[in-house]
């Protein structure tokens, strides 16, 4: 296994930038998600790690050996497709061993080590059949067995969940993540799907029009949006944004927002007057008639434990997630309070997140853990 | 639920699945008329084979076959009654119409020449056809889309408007009458149609398995050959299949270029009629036997031929 490097990665097909300097590090052993909605470069920059094209610029270490422009086969690295790639004219047990046979290993200990894959990712008993007849759950792990069969330095996955049903992209979401706890290989997983992108990565980066917009922990990500993408992209449903003017200065601790006082975390940097945008998780507001900061009810769903309130504002709709047992009916006023220790704030043009508190808590709490 | 009374609207009513079956047995009955016809008068007598009304029911022969592979001269009776006992059928059959047999006729070398040339192009024309579809289908290709019109372009004009000067150039090149100056010609003929057939069922192949396969640490030749050729036979074998019928059929080419040593079964099975007499049995004869090699090429390969003709319509 082994540490992947990626510095000032870029690719252009033609006039068409696909990746803009991209710059991460996926720490050995650690499960890396590419999120982002289609067309944002995730893929190619999965690619490009590959081997399977080649990047305009940039270099790509792995395991500290630059292997920017080296072959996909002199690299030492396993790929899960979307599609799987299983080669129907083969059965499991060759699909498997496929990998292996190209390394020109006896086949005795092809055997075994097919066997031992297979044991692992409880396929032993299909290594016989024939891969047209495999659900799709199957498929899915006979891919990955062809995958890990040959240890290799990473595993680089494009949306392999991405044809599975629902209901088993959740128990397969499941089985990768505790795959990865039991081998341990450094792993660049990439979707669209931010429950999965959730769910199993250590760390994600969430991307946009070839750009990295964020790299970090889920946690930070949803957290602390670094920009009105990543806040818009991720979480369901996503952030609200209530719109406000006028410049921030350091230390401030609240903003006026449509005529109400807001309380934010404390302000960390100057900001010049433009146009700013609040961000709201709606999980962080509550419904108290005492707030200033008003709406009308447009409309609920009900989630059982949870219900996402629509509430019209002078800036348009908001969603708040809200216990399920308080009663509502449409068209009725509600006041919003929001908490204020949980909120992000934006500059509009670029989208960029203010500096506040929230972001030096987060370092602090790093420093302290050590 | 019963699929008697339920009415699909797609899946075709009875009655019209009873009308389609009539048409196609009609239509198959038809076709197979000349065929029959064929075969029957190979195996008739000569005077059979020209008697009207013709004869349905007859003593069949096998004078045909005789005559086919055999070249006779006619003598006295008075030489073949001093002759010795006949050696065989055929002997027997050619003494009746007072002739001897003289010795085998060009007619196995001939068919084998057909053989060679036809499997011989029809290789070289999948070949080159599967490789340049490969290129076609997974590399940049700069002005790939006039290279691929350029060489459906070649179809567009008759082969035989080429025939004076091929003839010419083959003449200089000392390619006349030579089994490689057929096999060039015709690889040249059928690889544009390869070439198109072959990019088709290609580009229906994921790249993903070359993919995996490279990444899996093979060349792409490796891949090729181990994941894109295996998925590729269903089309590899309707192309070849196209590309012999057309082989073995061709005359033109044949009949210009080709006259003693190189010469294909087309053009050498009329000449039959001018030896003693209009000999239809024999040119039957001939006939029948030069049906059989496609007849069986066809009957192997028709599970792919026919997935093939659907130019993968029918994905999975």
């Amino acid at each position: 296994m082994a540490e992947i490097r990626v510095q000032h990665l870029r690719k252009a097909f033609g006039d068409f930038v696909a990746v803009q300097d991209s710059n991460f590090v996926v720490e050995d052993g650690e499960f890396f998600v590419m999120l982002g909605p289609s067309g944002c470069g995730k893929t190619t920059t999965l690619r490009m790690i590959a081997g399977l094209e080649l990047p305009t610029g940039g270099q790509i270490l792995l395991g500290g050996d630059d292997v920017t422009m080296l072959r996909a086969r002199e690299r030492d690295i396993a790929f899960v497709f979307q599609l799987f790639a299983l080669y129907p004219h083969m059965n499991v047990r060759k699909n498997i061993g496929f990998p292996l046979l190209a390394q020109g290993m006896p086949s005795a200990e092809i055997r075994t080590r097919v066997e031992e894959t297979a044991k692992l990712l409880r396929i032993d008993h299909l290594l016989d059949k024939s891969v047209s007849g495999l659900a799709g759950g199957d498929r899915q792990r006979v891919a990955l067995g062809r995958a890990i069969v040959r240890r290799p330095k990473c595993f680089l996955m494009d949306e392999p969940l991405g044809t599975l049903d629902t209901e088993f992209r959740d128990l397969m979401v499941h089985e990768l993540r505790e795959l990865h706890n039991r081998i341990r290989a450094t792993t660049v997983y990439v979707t669209h799907d931010q429950m999965e992108a959730m769910s199993m990565a250590d760390k994600i980066a969430v991307m946009n029009h070839g750009v990295i917009e964020q790299f970090g922990t889920p946690r930070e990500i949803y957290d602390r949006p670094a920009t009105m993408f990543v806040a818009d992209f991720i979480g369901s449903p996503p952030m609200n944004f209530l719109k406000f003017g006028g410049g921030l200065a350091k230390g401030a601790k609240e903003i006026v927002v449509q005529g109400a006082r807001v309380a934010v975390p404390e302000v960390r940097e100057d900001i010049a007057p433009a146009d700013m945008a609040l961000g709201i998780r709606p999980e962080h507001i509550r419904f108290d008639d005492a707030s200033k900061l008003r709406g009308a009810i447009y409309g609920t769903e009900y989630l059982g434990t949870t219900q996402i309130v629509a509430v019209e504002t002078a800036d348009g709709i908001i969603k708040a997630r809200v216990p399920a047992e308080i009663r509502l009916n449409a068209g009725d006023h509600v006041g919003l309070a929001l908490n204020g220790a949980r909120l992000s704030l934006f500059e509009k043009g670029s989208g960029r997140a203010v500096r506040t508190a929230i972001h030096d808590m987060a370092s602090e709490r790093r420093v302290r853990h050590g | 639920m019963s699929l008697t009374t339920a009415h699909s609207v797609v899946a075709p009513s009875a009655n019209s699945k009873r009308i389609a079956g009539a048409i196609i047995i009609a239509y198959a009955l038809i076709s197979i008329v000349p065929l029959l016809w064929i075969f029957a008068t190979s195996f008739k007598t000569p005077p059979d084979s020209i008697a009207y009304p013709p004869k349905v029911v007859f003593q069949p022969s096998i004078e045909g076959y005789c005559n086919l592979f055999t070249t006779r001269t006619r003598q006295t009776p008075e030489y073949i009654n001093s002759l010795g006992p006949a050696t065989g059928f055929c002997d027997e059959t050619v003494r009746k119409r007072n002739m001897v047999i003289a010795g085998p006729s060009n007619f196995l070398p001939r068919f084998v020449n057909s053989l060679v040339i036809a499997f011989g192009s029809t290789f070289c024309a999948v070949f080159l056809g599967t490789l340049s579809a490969y290129g076609f289908s997974r590399f940049k290709v700069p002005l790939a889309d006039d290279l691929l019109f350029f060489i459906l372009s070649t179809r567009f004009m008759p082969p035989i408007a080429v025939a004076i000067p091929i003839y010419l150039m083959y003449r200089e090149l000392g390619l006349s009458d030579t089994a490689l100056g057929m096999i060039l010609l015709y690889t040249a003929v059928n690889v544009s149609l390869a070439v198109w057939l072959l990019k088709g069922f290609i580009d229906e192949i994921p790249r993903e398995y070359e993919e995996a396969a490279m990444i899996d640490g093979y060349t792409r030749l490796q891949a090729f050959w181990r994941t894109v050729l295996p998925q590729a036979t269903t089309g590899i074998a309707a192309t070849a299949i196209f590309c012999l019928i057309f082989a073995w059929n061709e005359y033109a080419f044949a009949a210009l270029l080709t006259s003693g040593t190189a010469q294909t079964a087309p053009p050498f099975i009329p000449t039959i009629i001018g030896e003693g007499g209009q000999d239809w049995p024999a040119v039957a004869a001939g006939t029948t036997i030069f049906l059989v090699p496609i007849l069986v090429f066809t009957i192997l390969l028709r599970k792919q031929l026919l997935r093939g003709i659907t130019f993968g319509a029918v994905r999975k």
